[in-house]
C-alpha cells in the first residue's frame, strides 16, 4: 500500500494510456459533433418525414446504455463482415452516443432564441443564410457551450468504457498493471487521480468563465428526458 | 428476437435491483450532503463540495473496480458483485441527486425560511414540515432522469460480473455470434425499463409547470 513509493513507476504508461484516453475523447467528438447539428436540423425540420428518423436515432442513442451500444460495435459489426480495430469500434460506439446527446443540446440551444427574432430576421429581408448566420448562431452558441463542455467531461469518462473492448486507454493500461502487480488499490487510485485531475481543471476553468451557467451542467449528467434536464 | 428475449430476461431482474438499490442508497445519502454543502460554515461545506466534486470527476467503471477490487476483496471484507454495484453506483448519484436536492432547497423562497424562523421551529421541524414538502415537487422530475442515468449506468456491473441484461448478452454472444440481434434487444430492454421513470418524470413536470403558472 505504497501509494506514492510506486507511483512515479507507473505514471509514465498511464499517461500514454491518458493520450490514447484523450484521442478517443477527440475523434468521438470529430464524429459526433457534425451529426449532432445534422440531426438537431433533422429534428427541427418541418418535414414529419424527416423529423421521425431522427427523434428514433436521438431516442435511440440516449436510451440504449453506452456499454451496449460499445458491444454492439464491436460483436455486431463483423457479422457484416466489417472488422475494425477496438480503438475505431469504440469510435463508432462514443461518436453515435456523442451525436444523439450534442442533437438535444443544440436543438435546445435553437430553441432557446425567441420567435420574435427569427421573425424580425425575416421582416427585415435577411435570407436565410444570414439569418442563422447573424441571428441565430450567436446567440445559440452562448447557450449551447456550457452544456457541451459538461458533455465533453462525460465523453471523456466514457471512454473508460472501452476497456470493455481492450483499447489500451488509462484505464486498461491501470487494470493490466494491477493484475501484474495485484496493487488494485494503488493502480486503481492513481488512475482515478488522473482520470479526477483534468475533469475537475476543466470544470474550474468553466466556473471562472461562466459562473451563472454551469448550474445547468448538474442537468445534462442525466439524460434529458424531461423538458427541465435540457435547461428549457 | 424471442429466443433473444428469453435469455436476457435472465438478467433483468438484477438489472432492476441494481438500479433500485443504487437509487434508494444514492436519494438517503444525497439529502445530507446537500444539507452540508448548503451549510454557512465553509468547515462544514468544503469537505462536501470536495466529496461531491470527486465523486462525479471519476467513471463510474473506475469506482466500481475500487469497491470491488480494492474495497471488498480483503480478508476482512467480501463483497458480492452486487454489493459492489449497489455501493459504487449509490455513492456516484448520492453527488448527483445531492446537486438535484440543492436545487430544490435553493428554489424555497427565503421568506419561508425566515418565517419558520420567526416561529421558532426547531431545524429539524423547519425542514420536515416546511421546507421538504415544497422541495419534493421540483425535485422529482430531475430525480426521475437521474434514475434513468442510473439504470443505464448500471449495465456497467457486468464488467466486474454481476448477471445482469448486458453479463447476459455478452454470454450469449460468445455462444450464437450474433452480437447485432443480442445488442439490439439488450438495448431494446433498457430502453423500455426506463419509460416508466420517464412517464414520472413528465407528469411531474407538468404538475410542476402548472402550479408555477397558476401561481
Amino acid at each position: 500500500m505504497s501509494i506514492w513509493s510506486e507511483w512515479h513507476a507507473y505514471l509514465p504508461d498511464y499517461l500514454d494510456g491518458l493520450t490514447v484516453t484523450l484521442r478517443l475523447t477527440g475523434v468521438s467528438l470529430l464524429v459526433g459533433l457534425p451529426l449532432g447539428v445534422a440531426l438537431a436540423l433533422a429534428l427541427t425540420a418541418p418535414s414529419k418525414a424527416i423529423r421521425r428518423p431522427a427523434v428514433l436515432v436521438v431516442e435511440i442513442g440516449r436510451g440504449a446504455p453506452a456499454l451496449v451500444v460499445l458491444y454492439f460495435v464491436y460483436y455486431g459489426l463483423p457479422q457484416l463482415s466489417l472488422t475494425w480495430s477496438s480503438f475505431a469500434c469504440a469510435t463508432i460506439a462514443l461518436g453515435f452516443t456523442t451525436a444523439a446527446y450534442t442533437a438535444d443540446i443544440f436543438r435546445a440551444g435553437v430553441n432557446s432564441i425567441p420567435v420574435g427574432h427569427r421573425e424580425a430576421a425575416q421582416a427585415l429581408g435577411l435570407s436565410h443564410g444570414k439569418e442563422l448566420r447573424l441571428i441565430v448562431l450567436p446567440q445559440a452558441i452562448r447557450v449551447v457551450v456550457p452544456p457541451l463542455v459538461g458533455f465533453c467531461i462525460l465523453l471523456y469518462q466514457g471512454t473508460s468504457l472501452a476497456y470493455a473492448v481492450s483499447v489500451p486507454e488509462l484505464l486498461s493500461r491501470a487494470y493490466s498493471q494491477a493484475s501484474i502487480t495485484y496493487q488494485f488499490t494503488t493502480t486503481l487510485i492513481l488512475a482515478g487521480l488522473v482520470y479526477a485531475a483534468l475533469s475537475l481543471a476543466v470544470v474550474a476553468l468553466l466556473n471562472v468563465r461562466w459562473p451563472r451557467r454551469t448550474r445547468h451542467l448538474a442537468d445534462v449528467t442525466a439524460p434529458a428526458e424531461s423538458p427541465t434536464a435540457t435547461g428549457r | 428476437m424471442g429466443e433473444i428475449l428469453g435469455v436476457l430476461a435472465d438478467g433483468v431482474a438484477q438489472t432492476v435491483q441494481i438500479t433500485l438499490a443504487s437509487f434508494v442508497v444514492a436519494a438517503v445519502l444525497g439529502l445530507p450532503l446537500a444539507v452540508l454543502r448548503m451549510s454557512d460554515s465553509w468547515l462544514i461545506r468544503l469537505p462536501a463540495v470536495l466529496v461531491v466534486e470527486i465523486l462525479r470527476a471519476v467513471p463510474p467503471i473506475v469506482w466500481l473496480f475500487l469497491v470491488y477490487f480494492s474495497l471488498g476483496s480483503t480478508d476482512r471484507v467480501q463483497l458480492s458483485t452486487f454489493q459492489a454495484a449497489v455501493i459504487g453506483l449509490g455513492l456516484i448519484y448520492a453527488a448527483h441527486l445531492s446537486e438535484a436536492y440543492r436545487a430544490g432547497l435553493d428554489a424555497v423562497p427565503a421568506g419561508q425560511w425566515e418565517a419558520a424562523l420567526a416561529l421558532a421551529l426547531p431545524r429539524l421541524q423547519t425542514y420536515r414540515r416546511v421546507i421538504l414538502p415544497q422541495t419534493l415537487i421540483v425535485v422529482v422530475p430531475p430525480m426521475a432522469t437521474f434514475a434513468i442515468a442510473l439504470l443505464k449506468d448500471s449495465a456497467i456491473a457486468s464488467v466486474i460480473g454481476a448477471t445482469d441484461i448486458t453479463f447476459q448478452a455478452v454470454q450469449l454472444t460468445q455462444q450464437d455470434l450474433n452480437g447485432l440481434g443480442n445488442f439490439a434487444v439488450a438495448g431494446l430492454l433498457y430502453i423500455a425499463l426506463g419509460l416508466p421513470f420517464a412517464a414520472v418524470a413528465r407528469g411531474a413536470d407538468r404538475a410542476l409547470s402548472r402550479r408555477l403558472a397558476g401561481g
